[in-house]
């Protein structure tokens, strides 16, 4: 069987019978990436020699028959927005192009305790802005299934490692939908845990009350075991809940009995790609043949999840990137007349057009005599918006719907029309807002041969049940095998 | 010169925590070592995180306790959005909205010989991180300016007060007592020279015209370094505004709020560049931080470990020990080091008025003249008390107990001073006060045998006769009480 393609339960097992070893593991990986990515441009940072010697040291330990992580051996991509100690994390900005963390990430360091191997960091939008990968400072990522399409994103180098075979296992950041929309572009497993399931300690920060860091997977089983390693408690995280981690791993396969599927109505509207709509409603037919539930409940204020969602992301970004002024590290501009110039050409110069909108976004909404109108209008229509998700929860144990209304756009597609971009979150927005977790898992393929992703959101907390139904879906369906030739 | 000074002032105090209000790095004062008490956090690095510093909240609530605040139930932090080189975030992390604690007020003397007080109202009180230190240039070389971090995000609590300050005399009055709660809560060492208490002074002055009053435009004064200054600065700045009505004729809200620093060494104030106008800070929740909440258990157990307060000791001194109000504050004014030596002097001699005046006089009078702390007072309490506890008891005079404290204060070897030191110099010098009255009437027979020539002159009706004689008899005993010795030897002479 080979290596490429292959899920991360059957190298770990291969890893464990020693048919295998890290080393030839992480190589294979390593040759892939050589083979591919010069088509499809995942990777910002390949950290070969480093990730050959964390797979030695595995090797050895194995061999001395010591103690190993959950995911020891298996190599993980790792969106360049996480800090990683001596490696290079550039947010795929000009700002931080130059930038050495003196610090990892906690997520990067659960890994490390889990003796995953860090094999590269992936291309994004810069700062997680955007959604198709295109605003990054330094490459287009592009779609494995179609080189002339976007991954989606922001999370799009990680979706796009793992759908051409250049990582079992992607980190990705969800801050509107940025895993799970590129997951669903590129037929692989995304998920975004509950907000304060995972700490954001080491995250570099677009909206931090939205933002949370995720996995990607070939399938359901190797998020659920990517997930259980990166959750928990971290006291540097003041928003991160102290609530203990369930082995997902242990119990995705059991199937969930008497399983409720929610449907919204608000979610069937103008603009939903009829071939995406149809794909949904086949998924649904499945579970319904696995004995599940359907219900339609009601969101009532999804119409509203878009604006909310791109006041206070940007508020919330205008604020955290206040800090890349080239005073103490990042960018400085080289010509500059005063200290006001130095702030302003640092930053003109440092920042991409899609984050420098964003930043003046946030700046107007948190205005004196906006502030009200604006930004605290959008709380409070947040607040709403988490009501309507905890009473349909009530009757439901997930909510099933697209992952995003259309296929894959083209590359420089939205470049004109960045609000149109921003009307393709429709469907994943609304977790964030409510802190709730999401997944998105691949359902199948338009004519055109796009991939198409259903997402399922569950109440705060549920990942369990949320990965138990995703993994029922998957068993069921014959997409998760499905891989893009490159 | 007809008007009144209006007065407010916004006060921040650098609490005194071990590590800084969001991380873990220490707060100590630290300029010549630039840039070495700091951390991801605190440099504002991509990915950092704040997390509350829960002492430093304990100190704010203890203070604001302390001065008479209302605790919220419900309080949040924000972000306080503006760019400087100092501020690594690009945002200060305060509280805006829903501060922890207002409305409060602080007692202050406003006249020490009669203990006439005066409540000064405080708006609110919050937290917040402090900023960096920017060095600049300036030599006028277009040298780099610099910036040391070591301070940014230590706990910060500004303190800002109603306009209920009268004269400049009053509001160094406000800071003089502020000051004193604040080291006898311990939650700040208030050292103005390290800029861990600093003072903004909100400034007009009220016309009195033809029974109107004409209020001038308000005036913020920056860079109070020392109490002095403030004094200074709100003199100056009151008259100016004066001299300025009277010019211009410009009242308050014709013109916007005015920020101005005080030059100490010209002892005026200047205008700077007014921030006022052109400053949006765009305050909004800081999403990193949870709210804190407040727990009535929480509060009622910080109520119970309060120390006693400075005003309340003062009264309590000026009743127990029959002091005046001057004396009192005398005492209190100096610290709580201070005062709790004089109420350890007094448990231990068992009388606080004699305690009090030999505190405030000898102790005091040494102290300055030998420039010593209290702290480090040669004679500490447990042998002064029993100095003065020998004083009370008849055991030696006063006058031998001033011997004893001198001698025990020029002691070559500080550490030989005990108690057992005291008793061992009465010895020596035979100061003890002797009860034996036959002792003493052989001492007095044997003077008088020897003097026959001063008894003769005595009882020829040269009274002053008697002095040298008792002088003598004074000279045998030392302890002798040179009452008793004129008493016993009068009675000798008429016999
Ligand atoms: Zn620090």
């Amino acid at each position: 069987m080979s290596i490429i393609g292959a899920t991360t339960g059957e190298l770990l097992s291969r890893l464990e019978r020693g048919e295998l070893t890290s080393v030839e593991l992480t190589t294979a990986y390593l040759d892939r990436i050589n083979q591919v990515d010069g088509k499809v441009a995942a990777f910002i940072t390949v950290n070969g020699e480093k990730a050959l010697r964390q797979a030695a040291d595995v090797d050895r330990r194995r061999q001395a028959k010591q103690p190993l992580g959950l995911l020891a051996g298996v190599p993980v991509a790792i969106k360049d927005v996480l800090c990683t100690k001596g490696l290079k994390t550039t947010c795929a900005s000009t700002m931080l192009a130059n930038f050495i963390p003196p610090y990892d990430a906690h997520v990067i360091t659960q890994l490390r305790n889990a003796d995953a191997i860090l094999i590269g960091k992936t291309n994004m939008d810069e700062f997680a802005m955007g959604s198709t990968t295109e605003t990054s400072a330094f490459q287009i990522t592009r779609n494995p299934w179609d080189l002339d399409r976007t991954p989606g994103g922001s999370s799009g180098g990680s979706a796009a490692a793992v759908a051409a075979g250049m990582s079992p296992l992607a980190l990705g950041t969800d801050t509107g939908g940025s895993i799970r929309q590129p997951a669903g572009f590129c037929s692989v497993v995304g998920m975004k845990p509950t907000y304060g399931r995972v700490s954001r300690f080491g995250m570099v920060a677009y909206g931090s009350s939205l933002d949370q860091i995720g996995p990607f997977a070939n399938d359901v089983n190797g998020a659920a075991l990517l997930a259980q390693v990166i959750s928990g408690h971290d006291g540097r995280d003041s928003t991160s809940v102290n609530a203990p981690v369930p082995a997902y791993s242990q119990t995705v396969n059991q199937p969930l009995a008497g399983l409720r599927v929610g449907i919204a109505k608000e979610h069937f509207v103008e603009g939903l790609n009829p071939e995406v709509e149809q794909t949904l409603r086949t998924a649904l037919h499945v579970y319904k043949s696995l004995g599940a539930e359907i219900k339609e409940v009601s969101l009532p204020h999804t119409s509203y999840g878009v604006a909310v969602y791109y006041l206070i992301a940007p508020s919330e970004a205008s604020s955290n990137l206040a800090r890349y002024d080239g005073v103490h590290y990042g960018h400085r501009a080289t010509q500059f007349s005063n200290m006001i110039d130095m702030y302003a050409t640092s930053r003109g110069e440092g920042f991409g057009s899609e984050v420098k909108r964003r930043i003046m976004l946030g700046t107007y909404a948190l205005s004196a005599g906006y502030y009200d109108a604006y930004y605290l209008k959008a709380l409070k229509v947040r607040r709403l918006i988490r009501q309507d998700y905890d009473k349909a929860f009530e009757q439901i144990d997930v909510l099933a719907s697209p992952a995003s209304p259309n296929p894959p756009s083209k590359v420089g597609e939205y470049s004109a029309n960045p609000l149109a971009m921003y009307l393709e979150d429709i469907y994943t927005i609304g977790a964030n807002l409510a802190g709730l977790p999401g997944i998105s898992v691949p359902a199948g393929f338009t004519e055109a041969g796009l991939p198409v992703g259903i997402q399922l959101l569950a109440a705060p907390f549920e990942e369990e049940k949320l990965l138990r139904a995703a993994r029922m879906y998957e068993l069921a369906t014959k997409w998760q095998g499905q891989r893009a030739t490159l | 010169m007809d008007y009144t000074t209006i007065i407010g002032l916004e006060v921040h105090v650098q609490l005194q925590t071990n590590t800084k209000i969001f991380c873990g790095c220490s707060t100590k004062f630290n300029p010549d070592n630039p840039n070495v008490q700091t951390c991801p956090v605190c440099l504002g690095l991509p990915g950092s995180l704040p997390v509350m510093n829960r002492t430093a909240f304990d100190l704010a609530v203890k203070t604001a306790i302390a001065i008479n605040c209302q605790i919220a139930r419900f309080t949040k932090w924000d972000r306080k959005q503006y760019y400087y080189p100092d501020l690594p975030k690009g945002y200060q992390i305060s509280q805006y909205d829903l501060p922890f604690s207002h409305d409060g007020w602080l007692e202050i003397v406003i006249n020490k010989e009669t203990g006439e007080k005066k409540k000064i109202g405080i708006i609110r009180a919050h937290l917040e991180e402090d900023a960096g230190k920017n060095t600049h240039d300036e030599t006028g070389r277009g040298q780099d300016s610099q910036v040391d971090l070591n301070r940014a995000g230590t706990p910060l609590l500004e303190i800002v007060s109603h306009p209920d300050l009268r004269s400049a005399q009053e509001a160094k009055e406000y800071l003089e007592e502020l000051k004193l709660l604040l080291t006898y809560l311990e939650v700040s060492d208030c050292n103005m020279q390290e800029g861990s208490l600093r003072c903004d002074a909100n400034v007009n002055v009220h016309i009195h015209r033809d029974g109107q009053k004409i209020a001038t435009p308000l005036v913020e004064i920056k860079n109070l370094n020392s109490f002095r200054n403030v004094e200074l600065a709100i003199e100056f700045e009151a008259d100016r505004q004066y001299r300025q009505w009277q010019q211009d004729g410009k009242t308050f809200g014709q013109v916007n709020k005015e920020t101005r620093g005080y030059d100490a060494i010209r002892n005026i104030t200047v205008a700077q560049r007014s921030k006022e106008e052109a400053a949006d800070y765009r305050y909004f929740p800081d999403p990193d931080l949870v709210p804190v909440t407040v727990e009535e258990a929480y509060l009622q157990n910080v109520i119970d470990s309060m120390v006693e307060f400075p005003a309340a000791r003062r009264t309590r001194f000026i009743q127990q020990y029959q002091l005046s109000n001057y004396d009192a504050a005398v005492i209190i004014d100096q610290g709580v080091v201070f005062a709790n030596f004089v109420e350890h002097v007094a448990k231990i001699c068992g009388d606080g008025k004699q305690a009090c005046n030999w505190v405030t006089q000898d102790v005091l009078r040494e102290m300055n003249d030998r420039k010593l702390t209290i702290e480090g007072f040669p004679v500490q309490p447990p042998v002064l008390g029993e100095i003065l506890k020998r004083i009370n008891d008849k055991k030696i005079t006063i006058k031998s107990g001033r011997e004893i404290f001198l001698n025990l204060l020029n002691s070559e070897d500080l550490s030989t001073i005990s108690v057992a030191r005291i008793d061992q110099i009465i010895q020596e010098q035979g100061l003890s006060i002797v009860a034996d009255s036959g002792q003493l009437e052989a001492v007095i027979v044997a003077v008088l045998a020897k003097n026959a020539k001063a008894v003769a002159d005595f009882k020829g009706g040269k009274q002053s006769a008697v002095g040298s004689l008792i002088g003598q008899a004074m000279k045998e005993m030392k302890g002798a009480d040179p009452a008793t010795v004129r008493e016993l030897l009068l009675k000798k002479l008429a016999e």
